[in-house]
């Protein structure tokens, strides 16, 4: 993560068109590709539950869609910050990638209602993986949906010509990118251990009961 | 400090924040599975001694 702060502050040049806010780029971008990661991640272990029954798999999707949420959020969060310094306000219900965004946030939000409102037990990890299973069409969608409808709005960055930016400022990205992704892996990491151990704990007390 | 500076502050120190809320969380979390283990070590070590005690006591 430090190097690269560093490398977005003191090696990518400053944007001409944009200025210094377009540094909010390397910021947002790997933070919403890290959710897209997630939540896919999290529909992989639902599939994998619902197809070979692995143990664990259910709380491995959960934890992956936990994350999801958590980076979903901090990319409406800067999305918006960034929105309010570029176009001059916090939201626009105009731009299709924006929107799509949104109901995905919401939807995968939405699974934790569905997970806390059903008793624990196999029937709640099949409806939980369906579920998360539906949500991650919303994924493509999301990220095609300023490609089809052309929105001006919301800029494109990655066009079928490549990236529309710099060689130091796609190194910047990319390294941000490695950065967002170990720390969302370091934060599933934990937070699996974490829950595994929770289960542990509870099975060993109501042993010693 | 320009406007521009401001929002980049400010969406980096969202970020920030929004990390070390996690970070305390599980750390509290943490805290918590410590203190379940514990209590779960002390509740293992007295039946261990009851049953020594009832083997003592059958002998």
């Amino acid at each position: 993560m430090g190097t690269a702060l560093a490398l977005v502050f003191f090696y990518a040049p400053i944007d001409a068109d944009q200025g210094l806010s377009q540094k909010i780029f390397y910021l947002h971008v790997p933070i919403a590709l890290t959710a897209y990661a997630c939540f896919a991640w999290g529909a992989w272990k639902a599939f994998l539950h619902l197809w070979k029954r692995p143990p664990g798999a259910d709380l491995e999707s959960y934890v992956a869609i936990h994350q999801g949420v958590i980076f979903g959020a901090l990319t409406l969060l800067t999305g918006s910050i960034w929105a309010r310094i570029s176009w001059g306000h916090w939201w626009a219900w105009s731009s299709n990638q924006l929107v799509t965004f949104l109901i995905l946030f919401l939807f995968y939000s939405a699974y934790f209602m569905l997970r806390y409102s059903v008793e624990p037990g196999p029937a709640r990890a099949n409806m939980c993986a369906v579920y998360a299973l539906f949500g991650v069409v919303l994924i493509p969608v999301s990220w095609l949906s300023i490609r089809i409808a052309n929105d001006y709005i919301h800029p494109t960055v990655f066009t079928t010509n490549g990236p529309q930016m710099s060689g130091s400022m796609f190194f910047a990205f990319c390294v941000s990118c490695a950065a967002l992704l170990t720390l969302a892996a370091t934060m599933y990491g934990v937070e699996l251990v974490g829950k595994r151990l929770d289960s542990r704990l509870r099975e060993l007390r109501e042993l010693l009961a | 400090m320009s406007a521009a500076e401001k929002y980049v502050a400010a969406a980096y120190l969202v970020v920030f924040v929004g990390v070390l809320a996690w970070v305390a969380i599980i750390a509290a979390k943490l805290a918590r599975l410590e203190r379940d283990a514990s209590e779960l070590a002390e509740l293992a070590r007295r039946r261990a001694e009851r049953a020594d005690e009832r083997e003592k006591v059958s002998v």
